[in-house]
């Protein structure tokens, strides 16, 4: 049936997602233009709940609620791994902030190593 | 020649037992990085008494992540020839350090990996024994490395290893991340016998077993 291969192909296309990362200007773009689609598509379908029916029956679902389960379903994936990417960058960045602050700060508190010649020294004044 | 060694401590929480440790390690070794993971302890004034340069994270980031700031921070110092990465719970011995420093000298190894189960000294219970082996299995499996103890936080490498190990994994997984560099690096690597010290305070700070499961999957989820 023809819904079991737009399940598949969205389930696909997570695994994509997953694996290609950063999002790119463009892919922002088409994801702003699925996004338009998206709201005329439910527009539609509160002004006409019947056509949900005749497209679940066109695509080979019975009701027009289960056809809006699925998609649900694959719509939801893709959030799930937009957000675990999204997250994942965010915690590089803030590795990266971290020790650049670590680091600097150590720096500022003078030589390299506080008493690597003489051991009696005391240790660096805060 | 003690002045081109380089010692990594991360530190999370260990101001029981870090101020030793890092005064043991200062006899031999003065050129100390503690790198405080956001300690909600004294941990971090205890290493700077102790004599150690203290790294400090704002927040709390994982062992992984602190490793890379010890060990950048080692890379500034430019007559620092070999890294020594050492557990800040005082597990490790000293004394075992200077022998893997001397194979890094006399042959071609550029990293000495330190191993609990080359010789009889380390007693683990049976659930240990069978989960670090496992671990084992798995890295020899994905990376085609002849290694026996993949989560030994004692290791010896070069200059020249320290500048590639930009570790990625903050977390717990960087035991194999750091493998998995030395393997696809070419670099020669060999192990040394080390003595871990499982003292009721190790056992009670170290990973709780289960930890590797999330070492499992952050190793899939990357």
């Amino acid at each position: 049936m023809l819904i079991q291969l737009i399940l598949i192909v969205a389930t696909i296309g997570v695994f994509l997602l997953l694996l290609r990362g950063r999002a790119n200007v463009r892919v922002r773009a088409w994801k702003r233009l699925l996004l338009l689609g998206l709201v005329l598509v439910a527009v539609a379908t509160i002004l006409r709940p019947e056509s949900a029916t005749a497209v679940a029956n066109a695509v080979g679902v019975g009701r027009g609620t289960d056809l809006l389960v699925y998609l649900f379903i694959a719509v939801f994936l893709y959030v799930v791994a937009g957000v675990y990417l999204k997250f994942r960058d965010m915690e590089a960045k803030v590795t990266a902030m971290a020790r650049r602050l670590a680091i600097d700060e150590a720096l500022r508190e003078g030589p390299l190593w506080p008493d690597a010649d003489d051991r009696t020294a005391a240790p660096p004044g805060r | 020649m003690a002045h081109d060694v380089c010692v990594v401590i991360p530190v999370y929480n260990e101001a029981e037992v870090v101020g030793d440790v890092v005064a043991e390690v200062r006899r031999e070794f003065p050129k100390v990085a503690c790198v405080d993971d956001g300690s909600q302890d004294q941990s971090a004034e205890i290493c700077e008494r102790a004599g150690a340069r203290v790294l400090r994270h704002p927040v709390n980031l994982g062992q992984g992540a602190a490793l890379r700031t010890g060990i950048e921070f080692g890379l500034l110092d430019p007559s620092v020839r070999a890294f020594v990465t050492f557990d800040a719970d005082g597990q490790h011995d000293v004394r075992d350090v200077s022998g893997m420093l001397a194979m890094l000298d006399r042959d071609e190894t550029q990293v000495v990996f330190g191993s609990r189960f080359l010789d009889g000294r380390t007693e683990l219970t049976p659930a240990r024994r069978l989960v670090l082996r496992a671990g084992v299995r798995y890295t020899r499996l994905t990376t085609g490395m002849a290694v026996t103890d993949t989560h030994n936080g004692l290791r010896v490498f070069t200059r020249e290893v320290a500048s590639a190990l930009r570790l990625e994994m903050n977390g717990m997984a960087h035991g194999s991340e750091i493998l998995e560099i030395v393997g696809n690096g070419d670099f020669r690597y060999a192990e040394a016998p080390v003595h871990i010290r499982y003292t009721d305070y190790s056992r009670a700070k170290g990973q709780p077993l289960l930890n590797s499961v999330n070492i499992l999957v952050d190793l899939f989820l990357r």
